[in-house]
């Protein structure tokens, strides 16, 4: 992830310790001087974000890391810098919680990320990546969303996606958007008007329902331009598993068992959580005799499952907090008593 | 060995170069082209404490990187033995470093390789190679990956560092291969 955004021209990194993301803040502090960034092991995380607003406002794409109670930090500072409509990248290596936790993975932020942990109605894009390719791969997307929307983006991962060692094809960056020009830096005003970044709006007395608006309208504007989402043997699929993130990749382990014992299971994996692909949903609803919810919480991201299906079709839940994980067997062996209970239900129509 | 996804874990005190040996094998499997995922048990880990890695090698797409019954064991410590002896898969695979661990396996379907690890790298000269001279010899009686994918990525490891630690962990890696010697489950 660090390389990535190196590769993507992030210049500014700042950040404090925490497990298990410090690889992050250390691979940067060596990378950030060879390609003549700035590096800060910041006094705090509250101290990282304001930086990252302050380096945002200056024009350089930026970046800031952490770990869950590291992020709860930062909240206040994320809701600045999404009233200011600053580009920036946040990146989330989930622990458990709540309070200080402990170090392993969890998934108990969803609801902190994706339905803001901060005040006032603002959104941030939300990445889940499931495998480390793929989170190099959406770390240069990242700052390209973040440019061409104004807006800030997190990456949520975990403390596995943060640990683990996998091969990762360095590509070099290339747009996959064309870029806005900056028109909001503030780089010194000789020759033009000055400019103004601020989130502090008194007057005129309507002024803020009309940045709310403004804010609504872009995030209306994201939702129906970006949404991704991988699916795997949903087609013919009777139990259909909703997991991100290596939750899914977990998943799919356990799909691909079921399969080889007869049962059609399948996959939604979303990529982006916000905006949440709905669409995936509303179709295997229709298809499926019943859905999955596997995470590691004790319940967030099946609430968004529950609001796209719509009472089409039953959801199940796997999932706790506090560092558990599931394997491949704990899910396939609740895809097979859904799948038992399905066959006394259809048996007893009969 | 010759399913397509093998599942290995590397178990020991830390400082034993548990890690080191995980990531052998794993630039191993990358060099022949194989879907890898490797993974460090992340806790309070200290010198002297227990540590294991794990590491899975298939030819198609690694879907869990966690292990839950490995195929294969490395254990270079006698806790490890205790910890990981009644997990691993039907008709699997250890290696026990002799130096360390003084019990035979209980369980009677397991392939068990057996290394003097520790006194080899002490003949050698250099107690720390002990962990490689581990892989050496679970290569050799595995053949999951190729002696020379092996040598390249121990190569590929310490290249940065002295020319003298490529030759003495080559070494060890050749030792390990010959004072090695590996029992099926009818011998055990």
């Amino acid at each position: 992830m660090a390389e990535a955004a190196v590769q993507a021209g992030c210049r500014f990194f700042a950040g404090y310790p925490i497990t298990p993301q410090n690889e992050v803040p250390e691979y940067m502090s060596k990378r950030m001087p060879q390609v003549g960034g700035v590096f800060v092991q910041a006094e705090s995380e509250i101290a990282a974000i304001n930086m990252i607003f302050g380096a945002s406002a200056a024009g350089a794409r930026c970046m800031t890391s952490s770990s869950s109670p590291g992020v709860s930090l930062k909240q206040e500072g994320i809701s600045y810098i999404a009233a200011a409509e600053l580009p920036c990248l946040i990146a989330n290596m989930q622990r458990g919680g709540p309070g200080l936790g402990n170090i392993r993975a969890s998934q108990a932020d969803y609801f902190q990320a994706v339905k803001g942990g901060g005040h006032g109605d603002y959104r941030l894009i939300v990445l889940a990546p499931a495998s480390l390719q793929e989170l190099y791969n959406l770390t240069m997307n990242a700052f390209d969303w973040a440019d061409y929307y104004r807006n800030p983006v997190m990456i949520l991962g975990d403390g596995i996606l943060g640990q683990m060692a996998e091969p990762v094809e360095i590509l070099p960056y290339e747009p996959i958007l064309e870029l806005p020009e900056k028109d909001f830096v503030l780089d010194g005003c000789k020759g033009r008007k000055p400019r103004v970044v601020k989130t502090l709006i008194l007057k005129p007395a309507d002024g803020l329902i009309a940045h709310n608006e403004h804010l609504q309208e872009k995030y209306k504007r994201i939702e129906s331009e970006l949404s991704l989402c991988e699916e795997y043997q949903t087609t013919d699929a009777e139990i259909v598993i909703a997991a991100y993130g290596i939750t899914a990749r977990i998943a799919k382990g356990a799909v691909r068992m079921a399969r080889a014992k007869g049962i059609a299971a399948g996959l939604i994996r979303p990529i982006t959580l916000w905006p949440f692909p709905n669409e995936p949903f509303i179709s295997a609803a229709k298809t499926a005799s019943q859905m999955l919810v596997v995470e590691m919480s004790h319940g967030q991201f099946i609430e968004d499952v529950k609001l796209a299906v719509n009472g089409q079709c039953p959801v199940e839940f796997l999932g706790k907090g506090g560092g558990w994980y599931p394997t491949e067997e704990i899910i396939l062996e609740k895809i097979e008593s859904m799948a038992a209970a399905s066959a006394t239900a259809v048996k007893g129509k009969l | 060995m010759d399913r397509e996804q093998t599942k290995i874990i590397i178990a020991g005190f830390g400082g034993q170069g548990i890690v080191v040996i995980g990531n052998i094998i794993a630039r191993a499997a990358v060099i022949e082209d194989k879907n890898v995922v490797g993974m460090v048990s992340y806790g309070a880990e200290m010198r002297g404490g227990t540590a294991n890695a794990a590491v899975i090698i298939s030819t198609e797409e690694v879907a869990s990187p966690i292990i839950t019954h490995p195929d294969a064991a490395i254990i270079l410590n006698q806790p490890s033995l205790e910890r990981f002896e009644p997990e691993l898969e039907p008709d699997g695979t250890v290696l026990l470093n002799t130096s360390m661990v003084k019990r035979q396996p209980q369980r009677t379907d397991l392939t068990c390789i057996k290394v003097n690890a520790t006194q080899i790298a002490h003949d050698i000269g250099n107690l720390r190679v002990a962990n490689i001279v581990c892989v050496g010899a679970f290569i050799e009686h595995t053949k999951l990956l190729s002696m020379d994918s092996i040598e390249q990525a121990v190569k590929d490891l310490f290249s940065n560092k002295k020319a003298a630690l490529v030759e003495i962990n080559l070494k060890a890696l050749h030792a390990g291969a010959e004072l090695s010697s590996c029992l099926l489950p009818v011998q055990n």
